[in-house]
């Protein structure tokens, strides 16, 4: 096992060199001078900005920049703004609202996409899993973008106006956890439909799985041939999809932090990337990354545990 | 063998194969009917099928894939693909009482615990996340409320039975951890585990190699004559069958196309269909001639021919054969063949 | 050897992009095949479209793709409105609730929302519609080659894609325009194609790579047929399946991806008319004039919601096992 750990973790470091390069890469492409820019419309004085780029390195060729920021990065320097900031800093508190958004979300669709997902699966073929299908047919269709504002309009306005009480806070972070209830179930939304469509013919084809007949011809009763030897069984493939979504649903954040305003790193991306803060953004994009491939190397590894015909040499 | 027994139907009339004791079989399957319903129209799987079984007896369930003999094993266990299977017509008889009868909760009383199955595909057949200690022992967890350790015990006891080796150090390895021959060992292990009254196994040595199918058949035998139960042995191979059978049904088409005490069958075979599947078994003897194989396809079940459903296939078919479905005739005290020639295809045997 | 022995395409484990991995990702056994019962033996995609053509679902898709699409060629059939003359725009009538004369109300600016919204179809159709077809010959063409050839090419290809999958779609694509300073259709086909060819390309590779080995695959080899008329002939075709489904949906996917990249101001700016563009505009004064925000929305659902029904149907009619 810690061999296998320690295979994949070095598999994974081209990958991070790959990303974070692409990215550098771009990033270097924006159009626009940094130091310039934070003078705004005044000349930038010539001996400043002569001193900030020989200290920023951005009069070396593109690869040595990177190599300068990738060898920092190692070291856990990240760099600073132009401003003087330690981009770490600026992530810290970012990243925070993002993993709280994408962690609640991740909740969310675990507990009703799963659920949904065996309801529909126990009744397949009835009216209640032809409903559960449609709703995730639209579920999928309706973009982020249109449920964060519909709902808002109605679950943040509307019912607040009729009932008198604040049910979904619709606006920033001031209300705590409570504040990431809606725009996490926007942002899981589609997540949600997914998971329930995998849960449900998950559980469907292992119903028809040799093994659960012989659980039937063992005499056990149906809850213990479905909520045990199915179930245990259907979960193995759920566990790789919300493993690998967690990296999805903090990438895909930027949307509802727009719509919610919720200061994430969706956001802070955003604006770094037309202040042309370069160490902002590739740190943003590199820690995604990260979170990708730990989250994919957890995902591997709770398989083995799941799925004992799985083992890692 | 050659006596004149009138060719009346056997249907109504006591089965040769029930007994002649005359008293309440094990188990009596009778005129079972069982369909499915595709998309394609029903498919009738089983069509009247009757077969008896006595305590400490092995019954043989012969027939190609299709024949309905699975089918007929797991309407006796109850575990048909609902909603699609449905059992119009039959009565299935365990100790006098009909399982069809019971409501859900009293047949899995008999389930597991009475009458019990033993599958073909054992790698498929046990849970794959599960330890084979874990499923064996579940048996007394769940049916009895034995105690953990104790359920565990039991297992190791069991598994030593079906002769495992190391079955201690065994019990929490898993399913794909084993070799075919012991796989299907813990599946006998986990079928035998509350002694039950009936054992059916189903294709048991399909899955094997040639060496380790013997030694299954040996294992399953040598239970069945420690613990007295009465065993349903479904194969599509005769070869299996000489050694440990008493008795022979063949099914074709989902109907009984002869049934017999298993000398009878081997030494004279009363319907063309057994003729043929006995002549298709390689033999030492007749090393270097071409083996026998039946001509034609199995019949198509959502369109059964009205006659004999193997007419298509049968060299002793007449004009009769395709518009006469045959019943099954009581050809002797003991044994019962569906086909009009039933003389000729004896007489064709002695010769 | 014809396409009657092909065993039906099975789909690759879907990869995401943008946040929505198709469906229902499956393996196992081939349970519950059609048997062989009809007269004569039907191709899989002459199978396909006679199953395909009496689906609801499809016939639901078919008509309402068949509306956007003229909506997206021919708006003046819908509106005698030309949104994009600012003429027809009076400032003095903005943020009308849906009347005779406006039937979606009017925006911000005064202008008609429902001209405006029926003139949105087209940047969004050409944006789905030009990044399929670019993302399905890029990874569609490497993926073949990949599959096909195995060996140094597949391994650094599937390397290559790999890297991609890291990134977060939604900020890759908003740094690739960020490049560009005024986004256009081209520059988020670009930005979209580039970030989702690899999820085509494995697709493509696995279904590639099971085709292969498929026994009459092998026995057209063993026959001496080249690699060309294997590849093309015999690997090519009952690979297509999978793709061609996960392209239907992605189409819808990428609408909404545009619409979110033009929302967020990098996607297609200012005068051109986006459904996206059109949401960002309403949103300032979305709580006293939803309207002109969810009128656009509502077309923009209900063409990703089409394309992806478009696209279930599909994978129901060649994947019989899922129903």
């Amino acid at each position: 096992m810690g061999r296998y750990i320690l295979r994949r973790l070095l598999q994974a470091i081209p990958v991070l060199l790959g990303a974070t390069l692409l990215i550098y890469a771009i990033v270097f492409a924006l159009p626009g001078d940094p130091i310039a820019s934070m003078y705004g419309d005044k000349r930038a004085p010539e001996n400043v900005v002569n001193a900030m780029r020989e200290q920023y390195h951005l009069n070396d060729p593109f690869i040595v920049q990177y190599w300068h920021y990738i060898s920092g990065a190692f070291q856990g320097n990240f760099g600073r703004t132009f401003a003087g900031v330690e981009v770490s800093s600026i992530i810290a508190s970012k990243f925070q609202v993002t993993l709280n958004l994408a962690f609640t979300a991740l909740v969310m669709e675990a507990v009703i996409g799963v659920g949904l997902g065996l309801y529909a699966a126990l009744r397949r073929g009835r009216a209640q899993d032809t409903m559960v299908l449609a709703s995730t047919l639209v579920l999928i269709s309706v973009p982020t973008l249109v449920t964060g504002f519909v709902l808002q309009l109605l679950l943040g306005v509307k019912l607040k106006q009729s009932t008198g009480i604040e049910f979904f806070p619709i606006s920033g972070v001031a209300d705590g956890l409570h504040s990431y209830l809606l725009p996490a179930f926007v942002l899981a939304g589609t997540s949600i439909a997914y998971l329930t469509r995998l849960t449900r013919t998950s559980l469907a084809e292992t119903l028809r799985a040799d093994y659960i007949r012989t659980a039937v011809a063992k005499g056990m009763p149906r809850r213990r041939v479905v909520g045990r030897h199915a179930l245990r069984n259907a979960l193995i493939p759920l566990v790789t999809y919300l493993g690998a979504d967690l990296g999805t649903l903090m990438g895909g954040a930027v949307i509802t932090e727009t719509i919610f305003n919720l200061p994430g790193i969706g956001q802070e991306l955003f604006r770094s990337v037309y202040e042309r803060q370069q160490p902002v953004v590739v740190g943003i994009v590199t820690l995604l990354v990260l979170v990708y491939i730990l989250a994919n190397l957890i995902v591997d590894l709770l398989y083995a545990v799941l799925d004992p015909r799985i083992r890692y040499e | 063998m050659n006596q004149s027994t009138p060719p009346i139907p056997a249907w109504g009339i006591p089965d040769p194969v029930r007994g002649v004791t005359g008293t309440e079989p094990l188990l009596a399957v009778d005129d079972l009917h069982v369909e499915f319903a595709t998309r394609r129209g029903t498919v009738k799987a089983v069509n009247g099928v009757s077969y008896a079984l006595n305590p400490g007896e092995t019954l043989a369930v012969l027939g190609e894939s299709g024949s309905g003999k699975s089918v007929t094993a797991q309407a006796i266990m109850g575990i048909l693909d609902a909603p699609q299977a449905r059992i119009p017509r039959g009565r299935i008889r365990f100790r006098g009482t009909d399982l069809l009868r019971l409501k859900e909760d009293a047949r899995a009383q008999v389930r597991g615990r009475r009458i019990a199955m033993v599958f073909q595909d054992a790698l498929s057949a046990l849970n794959p996340v599960f330890t084979v200690g874990s499923q064996i022992a579940e048996m007394f967890r769940v049916h009895q409320g034995t105690s953990r350790r104790d359920a565990e015990a039991r297992a190791v006891e069991l598994m030593d039975r079906v002769r495992i080796p190391g079955a201690r150090q065994r019990l929490h390895d898993y399913p794909h951890q084993f070799s075919g021959g012991m796989r299907q060992r813990i599946m006998i292990a986990m079928a035998i585990a509350l002694d039950p009254e009936v054992l059916i196994a189903d294709e048991p040595t399909t899955a094997l190699d040639v060496t380790v199918q013997a030694q299954i058949m040996e294992l399953l035998a040598e239970v069945q004559r420690d613990s007295g139960m009465g065993m349903i042995l479904i194969t599509h191979d005769l070869g299996v069958v000489a050694d440990v059978a008493d008795k022979i049904v063949v099914m074709y088409g989902g109907r009984i196309v002869e049934n017999a005490l298993v000398h009878d069958v081997y030494r004279t075979p009363a319907h063309p269909y057994t003729k043929g599947l006995l002549k298709s078994i390689p033999r030492v003897d007749r090393k270097g001639r071409e083996l026998y194989a039946i001509s034609g396809t199995p019949p198509n079940l959502l369109d059964m021919p009205p006659g004999c459903a193997f007419a298509p296939r049968c060299p002793y078919r007449q004009d009769n054969c395709t518009t006469e479905a045959p019943p099954l005739y009581r050809i002797g005290p003991t044994r019962g063949s569906a086909c009009h020639y039933w003389r000729e295809v004896l007489d064709g045997s002695h010769g | 050897m014809s396409d009657t022995a092909a065993p039906r395409a099975r789909h690759a484990k879907h990869a995401k992009s943008f946040s929505r991995p198709p469906s229902k990702p499956r393996s196992g056994s081939s349970r519950g095949g059609r048997t062989a019962g009809g007269a004569k033996p039907a191709s899989l995609w002459s199978d396909a479209w006679q199953d395909l053509r009496r689906r609801p679902l499809f016939i639901a898709s078919a008509v309402l793709i068949g509306v956007i699409l003229l909506m997206a060629v021919a708006p003046g059939l819908f509106t005698s409105v030309d949104p994009y003359d600012a003429s027809t725009c009076r400032l003095g009538d903005a943020r009308q609730a849906p009347s005779a004369l406006h039937w979606f109300g009017t925006d911000n600016q005064g202008c008609d929302t429902y001209a405006r919204t029926v003139y949105g179809a087209s940047n969004s159709l050409l944006v789905g519609l030009c990044t399929t077809v670019a993302t399905v010959a890029v990874g569609g063409l490497l993926g073949l080659v990949a599959g096909f050839r195995g060996g140094l090419p597949d391994a650094l290809l599937s390397r290559v894609t790999e890297v991609f999958f890291a990134i977060p779609s939604v900020l890759g694509a908003l740094l690739i325009l960020a490049v560009f300073r005024a986004g256009t259709v081209w520059t988020v086909t670009l930005a979209l194609a580039v970030l989702a060819w690899p999820m085509t390309f494995r697709i493509m590779r696995a279904a590639v790579i099971t085709a292969k080995s498929q026994d009459y695959v092998i026995a057209a080899r063993a026959l001496g047929a080249s690699n060309r008329r294997i590849m093309f002939r015999h690997v090519l075709p009952n690979s297509m399946a999978s793709v061609i489904v996960v392209a239907t949906i992605n189409l819808g996917v990428f609408i909404a991806a545009e619409a979110g990249l033009s929302f967020l101001g990098v996607g297609i700016q200012s005068p051109e008319i986006s459904w996206g563009l059109m949401i960002a505009d309403a949103r300032p004064r979305f709580l006293e004039a939803a309207s002109p925000l969810l009128f656009p929305a509502a077309f923009l659902s209900v063409t990703v919601l089409a394309f992806i029904m478009l696209g279930d149907a599909v994978r129901d009619a060649l994947d019989p096992k899922l129903r």
